[in-house]
């Protein structure tokens, strides 16, 4: 399991980046954290003639927090973002998703924006992406563009990515403030890919014993061919946080998704098991108000 | 497929700073850091596993955090500073974690060990005072076939309070 | 006073190397070696059209390329049938290559020489190799249908059948006030020891000596094999295994086909060549165990007596039977456990299947056995309304029963003779650990929580230790170092510390001065191997044998010294004194020397020996007809049978209501393995043995499709537990000592492993309210068998 020979490209700076990117092109591939292109390559499964490693380029490593979203650059380490205080305290979700993908050592390592840009539809933060409204910042040879993280993902392991182009940063959307977040997954593993779980997100009006659900809104991981958001808000909203009824959510989650059987898991299986999950976040987020309330802080 | 003539390997000088010392070999880039540290520099200490980064054994400390050297080439690991199993000490002079293995009879055929020895170093320096199920936690990224993680659980425990140990004797001193 | 080593939790000589990087495994020597890569069958069943190796040749770097056409003598012949049976009615083996056919994915095909592995795999890569594919047979089902066959000379695909009947089952039955069938199964899993296989071999052109360093579990083995392959002189070739990363059974098989081709290429390249084995290599092409299909069918009586015991199993051997039908042995004989059946007929079946052949796995048989048996005693006490420790209490061989003989043959071809063990006074303590009869109150508290808890249990009993024989060396020298060899090999069982512990004690000298080399063929020629948990057994007692030589010598010699009787000298801290005056004595290191007439003055010892030097009978050679220079010893142990431990195992857990994932809650252990050496290690063995019990339980399957494709061979799909998912575990241990050796000793190696399936699957059953008869159990199947019982309770009512 030795990875076949690639020439190594280093750039230093963005456009060089850019330019040796546009050069391979096809031939090549963008190594970030490489803890998923990393294990494609030493089993052979993938073997680009050219990588062009990002990892030194100048100006990728940094989290930016702002009014409206947490940009976060190419080469930031999974590990990186999760112990962001700032970031966590403008958007909890991203620790709280963070915290389920893999193990420590590959977060320490795996990029957040590699993992979006990999578009493994049991990755954890492309689905953070499409429920925040992210907006993919791709760069190339034609210049930058920006796309909607709903609009990035095209199937299993695909986006409207050119060949050429890389991705420079991604930018979450900071959710309403008093949104409460979490995310929840079952694996069959700790630090497994899930055989489902979704990020939440949901508003809720009104305060102590008279606090209702306003919104909610999910995103799926592992059950669906690509990351979509569920808006379950119809089979939500006016439940009372004191005693809600969640009894329409399971219908609504089961209809909209579809996933695949695998070995781990029958595809009803999941199915169901997604629609519990949703349920079972749904109670913590509105019995719970640690750690929950992102946005006012 | 991949045309193999056309990338015929070209090789590239790699200098890394490993348990604080530089080393430079010439390699090919696709070298991983795993086969580097133990062929080039034969600090075999440093097992390799699975080479996809699910077991753990290859793991070493980069700039002082646990990473995977089989997901990694050595070409990308230059500029860091690594930290392999031989840098946390010697059988005369074992590290706190090196020392809480062998008390708890934490590892059986040895060849995970030198991974969960690094992981541990790290997470200590995080969590002085871990409590069991943290230990469990933090373990939980590396497999081990032989122990049934329970002596390596408690052995997370215990070198946390050797380094405390040691850290109250160098104090008094 | 020396203290006792003996019995104590003494800390493992081997670790402060291990632990700081200082462990020498295969893939850690031979840096200079050339190295190998395979090309390997892509297909299950297929037969070989047309090898091009003209694109691997351009390959800058590449040494070799060989295919079975390349091998000569007996190294292209068919691999050994290493164990043959009565019971094998068509035993076949592959080639060290394949030669015609493959059957199965990941069968070695031609063998990549290269200056690096990348470089091999470079070279492999640009193999061409043409099959023509044919069916495959995939699935016991399937192969015992027959339509398609395996190998064309192996008819039904049989490889081996085989009927033991003790008393008449057939009256039995018929007679039974009740009876039972039960239809079982059990997937596939395998040892996946950290480190997989690895081969360095070593030619010495020069002295025609071939060196091999294996990742296995018996150099004695390898060394034979290798011999008799590259016909060389048994003198000229010469194993050792070095630190090995773990073994469970799999490095036991032997030899590997890797295992003959890499000391032939270092012949035949005068260079040395190595292979060290990668993860994938090892998923489709190292071993398996585990597949089986049973059926029992059971008479017993109003109180759960068993009258009958009638078990037909079949089992999945793989492609090829190299090992011969050890594993379908130990389950037709060790699925008895503690019980006795009255009447009892096993007829098994061992398939051929077109995926990676079947070999021990830790337990080897017996978790398969343990299931059937267990599963039985639950359904049992169901049929019953009985308690389920009631009906297996009712069973139970009585202590004073012992030696039972269970009317069988086992493994080893001697009678199944049980030499010990307390059955209840085990589960008495097994029922107080885990709190068996306060558990109704529990269930009703988690029930009232809306939580679902069920209990298990499972009982075993483990042949351990089987022969032939093992070696001790003993070996004082002058400076007091101990040097202590046996052949079998060591993969994490500490056998370098209790070895020493054993050594120390029966000597009389500091276990600092004691030093242990295991699988070494250099230094103990002689060896079976490690498996049966057999190593503290077979080695322990012949290492004592060999150190009680080695003081009987050393007392002889002191005592002529010094001039007194060898009844009144003790040895001490490797002193020897006259009991009662200290101050006469000798170190042992001088007896050393003096055991030696060559007496240069190398070092001290010497030195000190002179004094005692003394006149000596010039009619007399310095060394006597009878004597040997040296002070060391040699002894073998050879049972006349295995020695039998047991356990008992029980376990809580939890199933959610509504996702199905299972949870253990407590895991309790009693284990009663005779005599302990060192119970920290012998907890240790348990931890781990239960961790891959609960891996083979709820995690670990081969997940084979329909045309013979491994679809998990990775870390990633193939779901060893971290420490995530092993439970805390308790344990106590119960010690019937072994009559059959002087040290007391059963195995424990294997044990923990054993009966966790049954428990688990018992413990789920008793949570769900229905049968769990196919084990491994997932959180998918657990709520696919939920809508499948309440859809046939919806039809029922």
């Amino acid at each position: 399991m030795k990875p076949a020979p690639f020439v190594h490209h280093s750039p230093r700076a963005l456009d060089e980046a850019v330019a040796v990117l546009a050069e391979v092109g096809h031939d090549g591939k963008v190594l970030a954290g490489g803890q998923s292109l990393i294990p494609v390559l030493n089993m052979r499964l993938a073997q680009p003639a050219h990588l062009v490693d990002i990892n030194r380029v100048a100006g990728l490593d940094t989290v930016t927090v702002t009014d409206t979203h947490v940009r976060v650059g190419a080469i930031v380490r999974h590990a990186q973002l999760e112990k962001h205080d700032e970031a966590y305290a403008v958007l909890p979700l991203l620790r709280q998703a963070l915290r389920n993908v893999a193990h420590p050592a590959i977060r320490n390592r795996g990029t957040t924006v590699g993992s979006i840009a990999h578009a493994d539809a049991a990755g954890e933060m492309p689905s953070v992406a499409v429920v925040t409204d992210a907006v993919i910042e791709a760069v190339g040879p034609r210049g930058r563009r920006e796309i909607a993280a709903g609009e990035f993902f095209e199937g299993p392991l695909q986006t409207v990515l050119e060949a050429d182009e890389l991705v420079e940063a991604v930018r979450f959307g900071r959710l309403a403030p008093g949104t409460r977040t979490t995310f929840v997954e079952s694996a069959r593993r700790h630090g497994d890919y899930a055989l489902a779980g979704l990020g939440l997100a949901v508003d809720v009006e009104g305060a102590g014993a008279d606090a209702v659900v306003r919104s909610a809104r999910a995103s799926y991981v592992s059950v669906t061919d690509i990351p979509v958001v569920v808006d379950l808000t119809d089979a939500v909203a006016g439940q009372p946080v004191s005693s809600p009824d969640w009894s329409a959510v399971e219908d609504l989650v089961q209809a909209a998704i579809a996933p695949e059987a695998d070995i781990h898991a029958s595809s009803d299986y999941r199915r169901a098991l997604a629609a519990e999950l949703t349920r079972r976040a749904l109670t913590s987020l509105t019995t719970e108000t640690i750690e929950s309330t992102g946005g006012a802080a | 497929m991949t045309d193999l003539d056309q990338t015929a390997p070209a090789t590239v000088d790699v200098t890394l700073r490993v348990n604080g010392v530089e080393h430079t070999r010439t390699v090919e880039p696709r070298r991983l850091l795993s086969d580097f540290l133990r062929h080039d520099l034969r600090l075999t200490g440093t097992h390799v596993g699975c080479e996809h980064g699910v077991c753990g054994a290859c793991t070493v400390l980069v700039d002082g955090d646990p990473m995977r050297s089989c997901l990694m080439f050595a070409v990308s690991a230059q500029e860091h500073e690594i930290t392999t199993v031989e840098g946390l000490g010697t059988q005369d002079s074992m590290g706190p974690v090196q020392q809480a293995f062998v008390e708890c009879h934490g590892l059986q055929c040895g060849f995970c060990t030198p991974g969960f020895v690094t992981t541990i170093t790290a997470f200590i320096a995080e969590n002085p005072d871990p409590t069991i199920d943290e230990a469990r936690e933090a373990v939980s990224g590396n497999l081990c076939r032989c122990t049934g993680y329970q002596n390596i659980c408690k052995a997370v425990v215990r070198a946390a309070e050797i380094t405390r140990e040691r850290a109250d004797e160098d104090g008094a001193r | 006073m020396t203290t006792r080593q003996f019995g104590s939790p003494v800390l493992r000589k081997e670790d402060p190397r291990l632990v700081t990087g200082n462990g020498r495994y295969l893939d850690d020597l031979g840096h200079t070696a050339y190295e190998v890569a395979f090309v390997r069958s892509p297909h299950a069943h297929a037969r070989i059209v047309d090898i091009d190796v003209d694109g691997a040749l351009e390959v800058d770097g590449v040494v070799a390329v060989f295919t079975h056409e390349d091998l000569d003598g007996p190294a292209a012949d068919r691999l050994p049938l290493l164990i043959p049976h009565p019971s094998i009615v068509a035993g076949r083996t592959g080639h060290a290559l394949a030669k015609e056919d493959v059957n199965h994915v990941g069968e070695a095909v031609v063998m990549v020489v290269a200056r690096d592995r990348y470089l091999a795999e470079d070279a492999a890569q640009r193999i061409v190799v043409t099959y023509e594919p044919l069916r495959p047979v995939v699935g016991i089902a399937t192969s015992r249908d027959g339509d398609d066959l395996v190998h064309d000379d192996a008819p039904g695909n049989v490889a081996a059948h085989l009927l033991q009947e003790v008393g008449n089952v057939e009256v039995a039955m018929a007679t039974a006030p009740h009876t039972l069938t039960l239809d079982l199964e059990i997937e596939r899993s395998a040892c996946m020891p950290m480190e997989g296989k690895g081969v360095l071999a070593h030619w010495d052109s020069d002295e025609q000596r071939m060196r091999i360093h294996s990742s296995t579990q018996t150099s004695t083995g390898v060394r034979a094999a290798v011999a008799a392959k590259l016909q060389l002189p048994l003198a000229q070739v010469e194993c050792i295994a070095p630190d090995v990363g773990g073994g469970f059974g799999v490095k036991i098989m032997h030899p590997w086909p890797e295992e003959v081709l890499i000391p032939w290429a270092a012949r035949r390249l005068d260079h040395d060549v190595k292979w060290t084995e990668d993860r994938r290599e090892h998923f489709t092409s190292s071993a398996h165990e585990r597949g089986q299909l049973q059926q029992v069918t059971v008479g017993f009586d109003d109180d759960g007596r068993l009258l009958a015991l009638d078990v037909r199993f079949w089992h999945d051997n793989g492609a090829y039977l190299p090992y011969g039908v050890i594993v379908p042995i130990i389950t037709a004989t060790q699925l008895l456990g503690p019980y006795k059946p009255q009447n009892y007929r096993v007829e098994f079946w061992s398939l051929y299947t077109n995926t990676v052949l079947v070999t021990p796995y830790r337990g080897a048989g017996r978790p398969q056995g343990c299931f059937a048996m267990e599963r039985t005693m639950d359904a049992i006490a169901a049929e019953l309304g009985l308690d389920r420790t009631e009906v297996r209490s009712r069973n139970f061989i009585q202590p004073e029963e012992m030696p039972y003989d269970q009317g069988l043959l086992f493994q080893d071809g001697r009678p199944l003779k049980y030499d010990s063990g307390d059955f209840p006074a085990s589960l008495a303590k097994l029922k107080a650990l885990v709190g068996w009869d306060d558990f109704t109150a529990y269930r009703e508290q988690a029930e009232a929580e809306g939580r679902k808890v069920g209990l298990g249990i499972g009982c075993y009993v483990e042949g351990t230790g089987v022969g032939p024989y093992e070696g001790g060396h003993v070996h004082v020298e002058t400076s007091g170092r101990v040097n202590v060899a046996t052949g079998l090999t060591t993969q994490g069982q500490g056998h370098q510390t209790i070895l020493a512990q054993i050594v120390a004690d029966e000597l009389g000298v500091s276990i600092e001065d004691v030093y242990v080399t295991t699988g070494d063929t250099r230094r103990m020629p002689y060896a079976v191997g490690t498996f049966a948990s057999r190593g503290a057994v077979m080695s322990g007692n012949a290492v004592a044998l060999a150190a009680r030589a080695v003081r009987a010598k050393a007392l002889r010699i002191a005592a002529d010294a010094l001039e007194v009787s060898e009844a009144d000298l003790q040895i001490e801290e490797g002193t020897i004194s006259v009991k009662g005056a200290p101050h006469a004595s000798i170190a042992l290191s001088t007896v050393a020397v003096m055991s030696n007439p060559l007496r240069y003055a190398f070092d001290e010892s010497a030195k000190a020996a002179t004094q005692f030097a003394g006149a000596f009978d010039p009619d007399k050679p310095p060394v006597a007809d009878e004597d040997e220079p040296g002070l060391e010893g040699k002894d073998f142990y050879s049972p006349t049978q295995a020695t039998f431990a047991n356990g008992m195992h029980a376990a809580i857990v939890e199933t959610d209501p509504v996702t199905a994932e299972i949870r253990i809650l407590r895991y309790c252990v009693i284990h009663d393995c005779g005599t302990v050496v060192n119970p920290m290690i012998v907890e240790g063995q348990v931890h781990g043995g239960v961790a891959q019990g609960v891996g083979g339980a709820l995690y670990e399957r081969m997940a084979y499709d329909e045309t013979g494709q491994l679809l998990n061979a990775s870390f990633m799909d193939f779901l060893i537990p971290y420490a995530s998912e092993v439970p805390h575990i308790e344990t106590d241990h119960l010690e019937t000592p072994s009559p059959l050796n002087p040290l007391g000793i059963k195995g424990a190696g294997e044990a923990g492993t054993i009966p966790v399936s049954a428990v688990i699957a018992s413990a789920i059953e008793d949570a769900e309210g229905f049968p769990i008869r196919s084990m491994p159990i997932s959180p998918t199947e657990l709520w696919d068998l939920r809508r499948q019982h309440a859809r046939t309770n919806q039809e029922t009512a």
